[in-house]
């Protein structure tokens, strides 16, 4: 059979639709984007009437995912892992409710930082939530488990998380793939007022299923073919991996593992396994890519009992993605550098593309605020625009998580800042900045939001933007005052006209809105190029 | 048959195309491949990078050890340097010559010439220039593949085999630009390389 060139996100994608899935839900981010356009193109997944638009964020997202879910059908649910922040409320209670058809949750974890503002690991989220985890270690692992997967969800009646990493989801190795299956038909759950109500009567007997649910989840993980236990000669060590770092493992002993090993790549933990490596070796080491998730589960809180090295004890690095040369140093393999990087070589940091529409709000912008010696606070959000942050404009002052511009700015002028001023791209207001903007128009905050619309999701590759073309009226709906919602295209000429507006709506006390709008230049190219086949 | 090759330039640049005709021509040549590459933030101007692994047995890290690539292919000679600390100690070192300067603090050009030519094995060629001599402008990436092609160990036709693949969809023309591109650069390399 012929191997396919595919991306881990690709894989996981093909996966979900041979294994007759009806919807994906997803909102974008790096690294699981890929998952949902690879959907988006496929002909077999339009001819199959799959599901595949994007949400408007992660929660209604995951909620789309359990209904399409509830009424029998598989579905699939994907976001980058500060995604699932956003989603956790629906997350932890469909662990209470459980599910009727298939579902995935996709969390693409990014450590190292190579494009988020954090590295959390939601293996944390999935033990929170107590649902079976899976943890792929290679392109054919993701697709397989996937086609699995789904099985897997139903005969649990659980959803069930698949986490991937940067290098897994962004990777790209060849690929076999397995039979089409049939999409579920609809059929809604027999016992679902039971399950789905979750008032706290209810909710407490779901709560002692799930609990029960776990001994069962345990014996699956023990029984997993993606639990492997390698043996070897040497016990003075015994080394779990979880996830991809079995590979890096693998590359150092190239010959075969010199100690045993354990791979966990499905949880919860496979207990079984796991005594017979602290029985049988004097001490452990844990490889995981991420947080010290197994190695505190091993270690207790005292960390009394067996040796556990690993990311805990300095082992390891604490942050930071794992390595070959990482996993390599650890067991005393020699690191070969024959040459280093010379003096030469300066940092290239990413910048706003030459005629990007947020270069010419941020110019006028910070004329404007010059004018306020200082005492001016530009709260900013997450997106291209993030960018304003880096020398030449130097623009923003914070940048913490998506929608926290608009309540930022609230609460700092709630303490008395002024002036407050918000900068928050399209994709992200609607995503989370609509509530935040109905509570200042609530309290007639002080505060100058500038929406700098690009009609586009630009940061994670150009998709569409859930309030494209309506923004005007979200605004008004919500109830802020028409008069001060001012829109303006963010070009050169403009200059005079969009500081004479900026220094206005500062000037006014209470909510405005200022939307510079002007297409993102890569969008618009790409468009350009797409309509010209 | 093993080969490490990391690929590197910046956002925009097209070192993904690249990968992606080797990475076809391997798979014909029934290989196993795997090949990190880098999305998202960095695609803005930033440097990119992509560890491509070629071998006939299974692969296990996606990430290329220091001191482990046999070649590196840039299409910027200061990103080409960036990642030297992979470079094996015979390994080759194949990039553009002209410089991608987006930054207010890029090098003068002599010194990171200076530091190309310390180097054992390298091949430094003008892509774009010879692009636009074969009148393939934009085949450029196409010509560093080529450059690179005599240390791939993969059969020349099977890079072509590639080409056919990757740019079939868009037209017998510029399937022929391209490889007439790949052509030129393969001869630069062979002269240089004598
Ligand atoms: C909770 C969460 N979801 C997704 C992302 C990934 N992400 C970063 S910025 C962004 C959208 C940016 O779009 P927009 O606000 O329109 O700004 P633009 O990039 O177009 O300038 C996304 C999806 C994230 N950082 N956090
Ligand atoms: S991709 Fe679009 S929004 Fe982002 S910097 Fe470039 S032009 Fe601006």
């Amino acid at each position: 059979m012929e191997k396919h060139l595919f991306l881990g996100d690709e894989a996981i994608a093909q996966a979900a639709i041979d294994a007759g899935l009806s919807g994906v839900y997803a909102y974008p981010g790096t690294p699981s984007t890929e998952i949902t356009e690879y959907i988006q193109s496929s002909p077999i997944a339009k001819e199959r009437g799959i599901h595949s638009r994007w949400s408007t964020n992660e929660k209604t997202a995951m909620e789309s995912a359990l209904g399409m879910s509830y009424a029998g059908k598989r579905s699939l649910c994907c976001m980058k892992h500060v995604g699932l922040n956003v989603a956790a409320d629906c997350f932890m209670n469909a662990a209470m409710s459980g599910i009727n058809g298939g579902m995935i949750i996709i969390t693409a974890d990014d450590p190292s930082m190579h494009s988020s503002q954090n590295e959390q690991d939601n293996r944390f989220f999935g033990n929170f939530a107590m649902i079976p985890m899976l943890e792929p270690s290679n392109q054919q692992e993701a697709y397989d488990m996937i086609y699995d997967g789904f099985d897997l969800s139903e005969k649990l009646g659980y959803p069930i998380l698949l986490r991937i990493t940067t290098r897994m989801a962004h990777s790209r190795s060849g690929v076999l793939r397995r039979p089409m299956r049939e999409q579920n038909k609809m059929q809604t759950p027999e016992d679902g007022r039971q399950r789905f109500i979750l008032l706290p009567a209810l909710a407490r007997k779901r709560f002692k299923v799930l609990l029960e649910a776990q001994k069962t989840f345990t014996e699956i993980s023990e029984q997993s073919i993606y639990n492997q236990y390698f043996d070897a000669p040497n016990k003075d060590l015994g080394i779990i991996t979880t996830g991809i770092a079995f590979n890096y493992l693998s590359e150092n002993y190239p010959e075969g593992f010199e100690y045993p090993v354990l791979k966990i790549t499905q949880y919860p933990l496979p207990k079984k396994q796991i005594e017979k490596l602290v029985d049988e070796c004097k001490e452990i080491l844990v490889l995981e890519e991420g947080f010290p998730v197994v190695e505190e589960q091993l270690k207790g809180f005292l960390g009394k009992g067996i040796v556990v090295h690993g990311r805990l004890d300095g082992t390891l690095q604490r942050d930071g993605e794992l390595s070959p040369d990482a996993v390599g140093k650890v067991l005393g393999k020699p690191i070969h550098r024959y040459y280093a990087t010379p003096e030469v070589v300066e940092q290239r940091p990413p910048a706003l593309c030459q005629g990007c529409g947020h270069r010419d709000v941020y110019e006028a912008l910070n004329e404007v605020l010059l004018e306020y010696n200082g005492t001016a606070k530009v709260f900013s959000d997450i997106g291209c625009y993030t960018l304003g942050a880096l020398p030449p404009f130097r623009a923003i002052d914070t940048c913490i998580d998506m929608g926290a511009s608009i309540t930022m700015a609230k609460g700092a002028a709630d303490a008395g800042l002024f002036p407050a001023v918000a900068v928050i791209g399209d994709s992200t207001f609607t995503h989370s900045g609509m509530t935040g903007l109905l509570d200042c128009v609530n309290e007639e905050s002080n505060i100058t939001i500038v929406i700098s619309d690009n009609e586009t999701t630009a940061m994670t590759g150009g998709q569409d933007s859930a309030g494209t073309g309506r923004l005007e009226s979200i605004c008004t709906g919500i109830g802020v005052d028409p008069a001060h919602i001012r829109v303006i295209i963010p070009l050169r000429k403009n200059y005079e006209e969009m500081k004479s507006l900026i220094r206005e709506e500062i000037e006014y006390k209470g909510v405005s809105v200022i939307i510079p709008r002007r297409e993102c230049i890569q969008t618009f190219a790409r468009k350009r190029k797409a309509s010209k086949k | 048959m093993k080969i490490d090759i990391i690929l590197s330039g910046v956002g925009g640049q097209g070192i993904l195309s690249i990968a992606a005709v080797i990475g076809e021509a391997a798979l014909k040549d029934g290989l196993y491949m795997k090949q990190a590459e880098v999305h998202g933030m960095s695609q803005r101007g930033g440097d990119v990078q992509s560890n491509l692994r070629l071998s006939d047995k299974p692969i296990a890290s996606d990430l290329i050890a220091l001191g482990q690539a046999d070649l590196i292919i840039s299409l910027e000679p200061m990103e080409s340097l960036r990642y030297l600390p992979y470079l094996k100690k015979e390994g080759w070192l194949v990039t553009n010559s002209e410089p991608f300067i987006n930054i207010p603090n890029y090098p003068e050009m002599d010194k990171v010439m200076a530091e190309l030519n310390k180097l054992p094995n390298k091949v430094v060629l003008d892509v774009e220039a010879i692009a636009k001599e074969v009148g393939s402008t934009r085949s450029a990436n196409i010509v560093m593949l080529g450059a690179a092609a005599p240390f791939l160990k993969i059969d020349y036709p099977k890079i072509e085999e590639g080409i056919r693949r990757i740019f079939g969809r868009k037209g017998e023309e510029v399937v022929e630009l391209n490889l007439k591109a790949l052509q030129a650069g393969y001869a630069v390399a062979q002269s240089k390389n004598k």
